[in-house]
């Protein structure tokens, strides 16, 4: 059972975000559900590759008697959350600065608001 | 070695790294001066497609294309980036060519008065880069790192004209779609790469077993890709930015959302091509059901449009549904030998041909909307009326472009429809008949905006419109005779172009010993 905590963590990382995004009415706490659900998709992708007592695999500096490859957690998910990561940070970036522009349009971040042509 | 072949050798990589690299240097390029920018992008992407079309022939030739990164040969197990480059691949990767090509062109006089364009043309070609990147790579993540690329290059596009609040949101509207679809995108990977170790799509393909964990990873990766390709009930994203971005931009929009599609065949095709008849006909049954309802809804939707880009958005919605339910409907048949013989190819054949004939018609329509906008600043269909008299051309153009959309006989649309109508009545009558009516709307929506923006009177506020620049003019002008080729000459295109591709996505198992050449599944 508590093996399987993370991936509940997971799946309730991504039912909070997608509430965020469907119910909130601002603009702000919707960008903050997409980036709650990236955090839950970087979590299940870092616990795929999650051994227990295992370390890094960096093998310059591999403690004293770490068994290759048994001993070292599984490098390929981590390059994958980190590539994801980025792209994260991207598209974060992006989002706020069309919510500045879509604030100087409007004047309001409440999606109800907005959409009407000045 | 000659200079052909060690092009041919590694085109699958140049074909994105030209279009990245030019992005990168188009900044630096437009310091000299706005011509040679435009002279730049335009050459950059000639190379490109002259590249495709030379991978192109050799893939229709029956070879299929891997390209190695970081290695010479492939090693087993496979933990290398693979590209690979079938004929369905291909032939998305012409279509993308021929859009941004057009598009390029159309942009030189469309977009010239506006400033930032150093940035437009570098999204433009990091677009390229992405969309390229999605049709050619053979690796789950990286098209994942592709399809982002692709979100964000097309929402910084379409939030191009910043001072229109409704295009800002337009864009928000899409970059929230568009990252929550990659998400979910995401998350089905990891789902695949828990269970098999691999996220090579043929080493995937070749070890899966439709356990339930799989059944959960196809749902996320159709339903997130469908979303992106606009497929009610999840399209309201498509008419917003379809009908707020640039015209120069919505064109490649098109592509871009071809893409999309390309990933639903791939992933049902390919990805799960090896369990299919563990699910004989669900998948394609659902498949052809979204299509008849983006049918029905679309054009429903567009008759009610009093804005020219938004209802050609609309029917743009409608187009793909087509496309769904051709190929869908070769799904529900792929594991019936027999019946798939007889009618299953003969839709999938139409579905596909239908894909590079909705880019086609659908871009010609948007880029007459587009010259529309040009020349009358106006985009509501209300206030216009009389423009046959200053813009025949545009006129000519769009009277091609209804017939093609429409499915009238000497265009390109009926030769993919007609496949579509004949293979589907033999399914079920009824897909037909709604695929016929949904066509029959088609027509009458847009005769109706041909009668309220090119006939009736000639209105005193548009006495001084003149006919669009030479550019936008002969941007129009290679789709419209690309249309008319195509229409005239559908069994030539279908044997060397369609067929290919359609049996590449059939013979999934030719793909899949590509990389491991000891698979023995498939028929």
């Amino acid at each position: 059972m508590i093996f399987n905590f993370p991936f509940i963590a997971v799946i309730a990382l991504i039912l909070i975000g997608l509430y965020a995004i469907i119910f909130r009415k601002n603009l702000i706490k919707m960008v903050i559900g997409i980036t709650i659900i990236q955090s839950g998709v970087n979590l299940f992708l870092i616990t795929l590759g999650y051994r227990e007592g295992a370390v890094a695999p960096i093998f310059t500096s591999l403690p004293s008697g770490t068994e290759i490859p048994q001993g070292m957690v599984f490098p390929i998910p981590q390059a994958l959350t980190l590539t994801s990561i980025v792209i994260g940070v991207a598209v974060l970036a992006l989002m706020l600065s069309l919510i500045i522009h879509i604030y100087r349009h409007y004047g309001t971040l409440d999606v109800r608001k907005i959409g009407g042509e000045k | 070695m000659n200079f052909v072949d060690f092009l041919l050798q590694h085109s699958p990589a140049l074909i994105v790294a030209i279009p990245l690299l030019g992005a990168f240097l188009t900044p630096l390029v437009s310091r000299i001066n706005n011509k040679v920018r435009n002279i730049f992008v335009i050459i950059i992407l000639l190379i490109t497609t002259s590249i495709v079309l030379l991978l192109a022939l050799d893939v229709f030739a029956g070879n299929i294309h891997t390209y190695i990164f970081g290695a010479k040969d492939l090693t087993l197990p496979v933990v290398r980036i693979l590209f690979e480059v079938d004929a369905m691949s291909a032939f998305m990767a012409i279509i993308g060519s021929i859009l941004l090509l057009v598009s390029v062109i159309y942009s030189w006089s469309f977009i010239e008065e506006n400033s930032g364009l150093d940035k437009y043309y570098t999204l433009v070609l990091l677009l390229a880069a992405g969309m390229f990147g999605m049709m050619l790579t053979g690796d789950m993540f990286n098209f994942f790192v592709f399809l982002e690329i692709t979100s964000i290059a097309s929402c910084a596009l379409i939030a191009f004209w910043t001072n229109k609040g409704k295009a800002v949101e337009a864009a928000f509207k899409y970059i929230v779609i568009s990252s929550l679809a990659a998400l979910f995108v995401l998350f089905a990977i990891a789902l695949l790469y828990g269970q098999y170790n691999a996220l090579n799509i043929a080493v995937l393909g070749s070890v899966i077993q439709f356990s339930y964990l799989d059944k959960i990873a196809l749902v996320l990766l159709v339903a997130a890709l469908a979303m992106k390709a606009g497929i009610v009930p999840m399209h309201m994203w498509l008419p917003d930015a379809y009908g707020r971005a640039p015209a120069s931009v919505t064109i490649i929009l098109v592509g871009a959302t071809q893409a999309s599609l390309y990933g639903v065949f791939r992933v049902c095709f390919t990805l799960y091509g090896n369990t299919i008849n563990l699910s004989p006909t669900s998948i394609g049954w659902i498949i052809v059901l979204l299509g008849v309802i983006t049918m029905l809804i679309g054009v429903s939707m567009a008759l009610i449009q009093s804005d020219f880009k938004r209802l050609i958005a609309f029917s743009a919605v409608a187009e793909i549904g087509f496309i769904f339910l051709g190929i869908g409907t070769g799904l529900t048949l792929f594991a019936n030998n027999q019946m798939f013989g007889l009618i299953g190819s003969t839709a999938m054949s139409g579905g596909i041909f239908h894909i590079i004939n909705d880019s086609l018609d659908v871009g010609l329509l948007f880029l007459v909307a587009g010259a529309v906008y040009y020349a009358t600043k106006e985009t509501s269909l209300d206030k216009m009326g009389g423009l046959a008299r200053n813009m025949k051309y545009t006129t000519i153009f769009f009277i091609i472009g209804l017939l093609a959309i429409s499915g009238i006989p000497p265009m390109n649309g009926f030769a993919s429809k007609l496949l579509i109508y004949e293979s589907t009545f033999q399914l079920n009558p009824i897909l037909a008949i709604v695929a016929i009516l949904s066509s029959i709307m088609l027509l009458a929506v847009f005769v109706k905006v041909f009668h309220s923006v090119f006939l009736g009177p000639a209105q005193p506020k548009f006495k001084d419109v003149k006919e669009v620049p030479k550019t936008m003019l002969f941007a129009m002008g290679i789709i419209a005779s690309i249309i008319i080729i195509f229409g005239l000459f559908p069994d030539l295109v279908i044997n060397n172009i369609v067929e290919p591709a359609v049996n590449a996505l059939i013979n999934y198992s030719e793909y899949i010993r590509q990389v491991i050449p000891t698979f023995t599944g498939g028929f």
